[in-house]
């Protein structure tokens, strides 16, 4: 008996070993294929270079543009996320009665259980023809579509982890600021909302984090002309794109080209990795502010 | 003065939330609107083919069904193992801690390194292939945590006082386990999967990585064939250019959407119906 | 650790802590449960101090004392429940028919077959009547054959006075029983696997006075065929109750003696104290 329980034990924690095998998989991968790409491409090229056709006959490996386009999409989500995904915050947690709370909430969450493919078809189909009525200049595939409706997508986790966060902050704290006179509009602003800081900027670079990771809604509406640009109104690519286009091609396995999805692939958990750990830290002191 | 102050901001805040919901009613009525038409029983069974109002998304309703079983059978038991060792086994152990904080990373990171990994590993170190089995084991990784997120959960919420009953009788801590709270921790495990499930059903990213096709025309017939699944479809005839490719891709997603919606149903039923009393 | 004190310390608890509390008449009965200079620890906090006392055989032993003086603590002691507690620590002894069921190479989980426990709380597992009691015996390979099973059942119910409350419903949830008949299932679950010893924390203070009446009836009645140990916290009770009587105060064992004696005619002025309601 005593055997069967230590077997037992051993297989459980087996089990829960694999998550750390993922992780080491994960960087093992990344790191060996980034490693060889490496050999061949030297890091200033690729991490400086402005320049990015490794499919042309004499290709060039400047990750720079596909950075810049990563960037661009996800400086409009943030744009679209953060001011809607805080006041939507702000009004779940001060304004609406448990009621209202509890029929928009789960509508909310909504928004954020669709597929990206659908939002992907969203934005090129609906969004970006409705904006080209407006901005005439705007190209089939842009950035400016897609961002919006990556914003939409990441909306519900802004709101919800900055709701999480402000309804942390005691009571007391605004029934201190209610006593002096002050409005919620007030309280909330001036009170709530830096109290809630550090919860609230942790949320923020989750989203981020999540918009920079984001695959098909860049893939199917953004294009995948890797420029080195600011202008959301042209076709660009992100790192994420690119990696499926070459996934769909026909690239041969150890070659150069099939390389580069590892490197940026590196590039990219490298950067979403380290917006998570700043962004659990920052919770981290949150929640020690007020247990 | 301040008081309408405040009441604008509070309308602006409510209007910014109902226009985020607004959004989401675009999108429902513009693909019901595009896709309802072209969604016929012709098209669930029917095959791709290079006529539009001729394709089929039959391989890949069947793709996307034989990977969610297969995920499902690779993510629970694995997935439940593994929040039974960190919930009651490894409570106070340093590599318990570093395990859990590994797991919630994981939980964070880009779908489609998810895809990178099951390529070099599943497809080409295992020499699975760009199989059925070899997605499924992808998707499997990318659920993991949510599973063992929930059962813990689920595992938590067991009173203690029938863990101190059951060991006051004699029995070992996996007699405990298996006959007391496991049955009583059940629903919530299986919701908890169901909801992973569903997610991993409309991803796209990782599967392309690791190799699903976007051309298929068969259903998968062993877990070593090559597949296709929902999503990918529906991304493969967006990115034509033809219009009438759009409505077939329209059509599938009203039909992803019919899959999501029935699976979070279920979840959802589940959890309320086997929300037993568990202690008096 | 609060107690509602109206009187100064008294100053001659040094003296007490090392008395050796043993029952004055000398008798030749072995003693079934025996403590020597037991000291145990949550942590850093010392929770036992030096308890050394010796319990009969076939008699109810009953542990009395103001909230927080130990008494529970030294009760699952002796069938070594706080183990699950982490971060706990024992110093000195605690026997159970001679041998020290904390010394190396004791199994936890036989020893919990021969000492059953019943909670201040009554814990039926969320199964049917039937179920619950089975259950021991599953786990301990006590199961007899399907009828032999069914006589197993009856006959604990039977002790525990349920039987006729229940025989119809063997197979209905536990859980719709009253408080009352709850705790009685959980004393015919701890009495199926035959133990010798039966302990008993404060079993009847969540119930009404009826059902307090029957659980003291059982407990009386069952001395017959084990040793019972019973904590309360009502002062009648172990008056009623016991032959036996421990006053436990801030970790001590302050005296031990038989009941009457305890009750009219203490020897510590603080047991004197506390039995006639003077603090506590």
């Amino acid at each position: 008996m005593r055997r069967f329980e230590f077997v037992i034990e051993r297989g459980l924690f087996l089990c829960a070993l694999l998550s750390v095998g993922t992780t080491v998989g994960i960087i093992a991968v990344l790191a060996v294929e980034t490693a060889a790409f490496l050999r061949e491409v030297p890091i200033t090229d690729f991490l400086f270079g402005t320049e990015w056709t490794p499919l042309f006959s004499s290709p060039s490996f400047g990750v720079l543009p596909l950075v810049a386009g990563t960037t661009l999409v996800s400086l409009i989500a943030m744009l679209v996320a953060l001011p809607m995904g805080l006041l939507s915050a702000i009004y779940l947690s001060e304004y609406a009665n448990s009621r209202v709370r509890r029929v928009l909430k789960p509508i909310l969450e909504l928004l954020a259980g669709v597929p990206t493919v659908v939002y992907g078809y969203f934005a090129l189909l609906f969004v970006t023809p409705l904006l080209q009525q407006f901005i005439p200049g705007l190209a089939g595939f842009n950035a400016l579509g897609p961002g919006i409706v990556m914003g939409i997508m990441i909306l519900p986790l802004v709101s919800s982890l900055s709701e999480d966060a402000m309804r942390a902050v005691p009571n007391g704290l605004r029934e201190g600021s209610y006593a002096l006179g002050a409005t919620k509009m007030q309280t909330s602003l001036r009170v709530v909302v830096p109290a809630a800081f550090s919860g609230i900027t942790a949320a923020f670079i989750l989203a981020v984090s999540r918009a920079v990771g984001e695959t098909m809604i860049v893939a199917i509406a953004a294009g995948q002309q890797p420029r080195l640009t600011w202008n959301p109104l042209v076709q660009i690519e992100t790192m994420t794109a690119y990696i499926v286009q070459v996934s769909l091609g026909d690239t041969p396995q150890g070659t150069l080209e099939y390389r580069t999805i590892f490197a940026v692939g590196m590039l990219l958990f490298v950067g979403t990795f380290g917006l998570n750990l700043l962004s659990s830290w920052l919770r981290q002191r949150y929640r020690e502010e007020y247990s | 003065m301040r008081r309408s102050l405040d009441l604008a901001f509070q309308a602006c805040a409510l209007l910014v939330l109902l226009a985020a919901l607004a959004a989401l009613a675009a999108l429902i009525v513009d693909v019901v609107r595009d896709g309802t038409a072209r969604l016929s029983w012709d098209f669930i069974t029917g095959y791709p083919s290079r006529r539009a109002s001729q394709a089929g998304i039959f391989p890949a309703l069947a793709g996307s069904i034989v990977v969610i079983l297969l995920t499902a059978i690779l993510a629970l038991p694995i997935g439940v193992a593994a929040a039974i060792y960190l919930e009651e086994y490894g409570r106070r152990n340093f590599v318990a801690r570093a395990i859990e904080l590994n797991i919630t990373n994981l939980a964070a990171v880009p779908s489609i390194i998810y895809g990178l990994l099951g390529l070099a590993v599943f497809v080409r170190l295992m020499g699975m292939g760009r199989s059925v089995i070899a997605g499924a084991a992808t998707l499997a990784l990318l659920a993991l945590p949510v599973v063992i997120l929930a059962t813990r959960e689920a595992l938590r919420a067991v009173p203690k006082s029938i863990r101190e009953g059951s060991y006051a009788l004699g029995a070992t801590k996996w007699q405990t386990i298996w006959h007391q709270v496991l049955p009583v921790a059940a629903p919530g495990i299986l919701t908890g999967l169901i909801l992973s499930l569903s997610r991993a059903i409309g991803e796209t990213a990782p599967l392309i990585t690791m190799g699903a096709l976007t051309y298929v025309s068969f259903a998968p017939d062993s877990i070593w064939s090559s597949f296709t699944v929902l999503p990918i479809q529906i991304f493969n005839w967006v990115s034509r250019p033809q219009r009438d490719f759009h409505a077939n891709a329209a059509a599938g997603i009203l039909l992803l959407m019919g899959l999501l919606l029935t699976m979070n149903g279920l979840a959802i039923w589940l959890r309320d119906r086997y929300q037993k009393k568990v202690a008096g | 650790m609060t107690t509602a004190r109206t009187r100064p310390l008294p100053g001659s608890l040094g003296e007490l802590a090392s008395r050796n509390a043993a029952p004055p008449s000398s008798s030749s009965e072995p003693c079934k449960i025996e403590a020597k200079h037991l000291n145990f620890y949550y942590g850093q906090k010392r929770a036992l101090e030096d308890i050394t006392v010796q319990i009969r055989p076939h008699l109810v032993t009953a542990f009395i004392g103001p909230s927080g003086c130990g008494k529970s603590t030294f009760l699952r002691t002796i069938n070594r429940m706080n183990d699950i507690i982490p971060d706990t620590h024992v110093d000195g002894q605690v026997l159970i028919d001679n041998t020290n069921i904390y010394g190396p190479g004791v199994d936890v989980v036989q020893l919990r077959r021969r000492v059953g426990m019943v909670f201040q709380k009554s814990n039926p597992f969320p199964k049917s009547i039937f179920d619950n009691i089975s259950y021991g015996l599953r786990i301990n390979g006590l199961a007899g054959t399907t009828s032999e099973l069914a006589g197993q059942v009856e006959e604990s119910l039977r002790q525990a006075a349920l039987w006729d409350e229940v025989k119809d419903r063997l197979h209905e949830s536990a859980l719709a029983l009253s408080g009352g008949q709850q705790q009685r299932l959980c004393i015919a679950r701890a009495l199926a696997i035959r133990p010798d010893i039966l302990l008993m924390d404060e079993p009847a203070s969540a119930l009404d006075p009826i059902a307090t009446q029957r659980i003291e009836e059982l407990a009386y009645d069952l001395k017959k065929k084990y040793t019972v140990v019973i904590v309360t916290h009502n002062m009648q009770q172990a008056a009623r109750v016991s032959d036996y009587t421990a006053f436990f105060w801030l970790g001590r064992l302050v005296e031990y003696d038989r009941t009457e004696k305890i009750f009219t005619n203490p020897t510590e002025k603080l047991t004197e104290d506390y039995v006639t309601g003077r603090f506590g």
